[in-house]
């Protein structure tokens, strides 16, 4: 590893040797067409890596079968140490550990923006009602709204509705956290609100894996990047050299495609 | 050439608009006589409400209220209007109201129906009015078997070991849900309460009775009629086809074979058959399908057929209502680690009831109205049954308009009020935009 950015640096001393995730050749079919092959990977606790890749290339397929929102066929997947199988017990437990924010946020309209957060503490931790309250309005003043708890998700602009959506995961305290393109929804100027919120998540040294198309961000604050392409992992490196040095081919003609405007 | 700029000195003072663009004349141009086409439609439209006022104008000012019977009706109007006057005889109204509204039911013991009523109005207020406290709800969850109690009359033993059997459920439940999983506990507990509520209730009532004696004078299901057995068939289907229409919804979306193929082919049935055929099943067939002597009352039976046939209903309503649902609400839930009950319970039915409200009102109101076909398996319906009845004495034996209108003014109160409250609910609940 070639002279890491300071950034890089100060991100690989928080990761342990603890794995957090471990994908050992998963695969993943719809119907007869191959979405997932073979994929393996390790996460180490405190890693934060990002997924990049054409649509269409089984990245979103690929975090989502760690929290089984997708079921997968063949391999294996342990998350915390609890491997993923039909059993609806583990997959209830993997779920309350592992936090997932999505593209078009999905809070719940019905329900004002504390409720949203408070709802899985008190009915899946069974917190206590106030304990929750406290928890959830703890974790609106660190994404900076703690003035809307009282309002309908409705009622918030769209990158307001991305930081309730995380605080959401946060709320449950979970140990990792996926993050299934954050930013694609949103107008530019909000993306920037959602991804200093991401930032700061990164610097408190949680776990992520985050797919997205922000290169800014992967650069900053990921300390492996994940080029997928037709369902596989075709390239992996720190930051620095995934930018500044890509091996493959197709990764090449990625890069230059989403880099070059 | 032109000079482009330009200074005002003097503010210019607001003016009113042109006569044309206001008031009245504004209102008329807009909304009768927008174009050739709009204006004759008025003038027609016009027409035909004073055609229509005109026909029923007399017979509706020369009312009757009066009489002991249709030929002195009829005697009063042609001595006040003319011999070939016309005059609505609401005399009969006055006579036989009590009828229509409670069909036979003893008078000496009305006072029982007053306080179930009053009782129903008190139980489902805490449901319509949620501002209220919840716990008032365990009143109107109480509040079927005390109707029931009040209404059919016996010993008290009845309900309350009905109650029992309710409670023997539960407990069940709670002890083998963890074990068994919801559906599986629930359907355990269902059988060990059926078999108490057949082979239990009667012998343990009977003792109970002979210690501590507390009845009402029974009263017969044959005298039930009116509005009293449109209300009871009604509220009964309609309390119980809410929740098992949710169930057959959801069972229709299961990933399991057979949960999903007796939801289905429940729904498909009871849609695909009159609901006379299932109140003919409901009178004639179910009792051979019963041990000979289970005393199966025949509203019970109806009851249970017209729950059946609206939860079907109901079930399809909110299956659209859950195919609106985005993917996204579920999957958020399940990935904050709720299970399938209680994302449904938090999560789905609140938004899919919600967006499903106008459909289940309609079912509802449908429902209320279908209560009247209850007369062709021989009960006495407002409409037809107590009609028919009333115009069997020979005093009121050539009387129709009357007691008709009576009976479609008190439904069109009813179901009128349903539409409002639903209106009202939608507009609560509205919250996806400011």
């Amino acid at each position: 590893m070639s002279e890491p950015n300071t950034q890089a640096a100060r991100a690989q001393m928080q990761v342990s040797d603890e794995v957090a995730i471990q994908i050992s050749n998963m695969n993943k079919w719809y119907g007869q067409f191959h979405v997932l092959r073979d994929i393996n990977l390790t996460v180490q606790r405190g890693e934060r890596i990002v997924i990049a890749g054409p649509s269409g290339s089984g990245k979103s397929t690929m975090i989502r079968c760690i929290n089984r929102l997708e079921e997968h066929q063949a391999g294996k997947i342990i998350v915390d140490g609890i491997e993923l199988t039909s059993d609806l017990k583990n997959i209830d437990k993997v779920r309350s550990e592992v936090g997932m924010v999505f593209q078009h946020f999905n809070l719940f309209p019905h329900l004002t923006i504390l409720e949203n957060l408070t709802l899985a503490p008190i009915w899946v931790r069974k917190v206590p009602k106030r304990e929750a309250e406290e928890t959830a309005m703890y974790f609106l003043e660190k994404v900076k709204i703690p003035e809307q708890a009282n309002k309908y998700p409705g009622q918030l602009s769209g990158g307001q509705q991305q930081r309730v959506a995380i605080a959401r995961s946060l709320c449950m305290k979970p140990r990792i956290m996926l993050f299934d393109e954050p930013t694609s929804a949103l107008d530019p100027e909000m993306i920037k609100e959602v991804l200093d919120t991401m930032i700061e998540l990164a610097e408190e040294g949680m776990t992520m894996l985050c797919v997205t198309h922000e290169m800014g961000f992967a650069q900053a604050v990921a300390n492996r990047v994940i080029f997928m392409a037709d369902g596989q992992i075709v390239e992996q490196n720190n930051p620095h050299d995934f930018f500044n040095n890509p091996q493959s081919e197709r990764t090449k003609q990625f890069l230059s495609q989403i880099l070059g405007h | 050439m032109s000079n482009t700029s330009f200074v005002r000195n003097e503010m210019l003072p607001p003016a009113p608009p042109p006569v044309s663009q206001t008031g009245l004349v504004k209102w008329l141009r807009e909304n009768l006589f927008a174009g050739p086409l709009n204006s004759a439609l008025t003038v027609l439209g016009l027409g035909a409400a004073i055609w229509l006022i005109q026909a029923a104008a007399p017979w509706l000012l020369h009312s009757v209220w009066v009489a002991d019977s249709q030929n002195e009706c009829r005697a009063i109007v042609q001595e006040r209007w003319g011999p070939d006057a016309t005059g609505a005889c609401w005399a009969i109204i006055r006579a036989r109201w009590h009828q229509f509204l409670f069909g036979f039911y003893p008078m000496e013991e009305y006072w029982r129906l007053f306080v179930t009523f009053a009782g129903l109005l008190l139980a489902i207020l805490p449901v319509l009015a949620t501002s209220l406290p919840r716990k008032l709800l365990w009143g109107s969850v109480l509040y079927p078997l005390v109707a029931f109690w009040l209404l059919w009359g016996g010993s008290v033993w009845g309900p309350i070991l009905t109650l029992a059997g309710f409670g023997l459920w539960a407990a069940v439940f709670l002890a083998l849900q963890v074990r068994l999983g919801v559906v599986v506990a629930a359907g355990v507990g269902l059988i060990v309460a059926a078999v108490f509520w057949i082979y239990g209730v009667d012998p343990i009532e009977t003792g109970l009775q002979s210690v501590l004696p507390f009845a009402l004078p029974e009263v017969d299901s044959d005298q039930f009629g009116g509005f009293l057995l449109a209300l009871v068939i009604g509220a009964t289907a309609i309390v119980i086809s809410l929740p098992l229409g949710i169930l057959l919804a959801l069972g229709r979306q299961s990933d399991m074979l057979i949960v999903k193929s007796l939801s289905v082919g429940f729904i498909e049935f009871i849609r695909g058959v009159p609901l006379i055929t299932l109140l003919f099943t409901a009178s004639l067939l179910l009792q051979y399908f019963l041990p000979s002597d289970t005393k199966f009352d025949l509203i019970l039976r109806v009851v249970i057929l017209v729950t059946f046939f609206s939860a079907a209903y109901i079930a399809e309503v909110i299956r659209g209502g859950l195919a609106a649902l985005p993917r996204g609400q579920y999957e958020a839930a399940d990935a904050l680690g709720l299970d399938y009950w209680q994302a449904q319970r938090l999560i789905i039915m609140p938004q899919a009831l919600k967006i499903s409200i106008p459909g289940i009102v309609s079912t509802f109101i449908g429902l209320f109205k279908d209560t009247t076909l209850v007369a062709f398996v021989g009960l006495m319906d407002p409409l037809k049954g107590i009609s028919t009845a009333v115009r069997a004495d020979i005093n009121w034996k050539g009387i129709y308009w009357e007691p008709y209108i009576f009976v479609a003014v008190i439904f069109f109160i009813f179901n009128f009020s349903m539409s409002r409250y639903s209106m009202y609910l939608e507009r609560k609940l509205k919250r996806d935009h400011r």
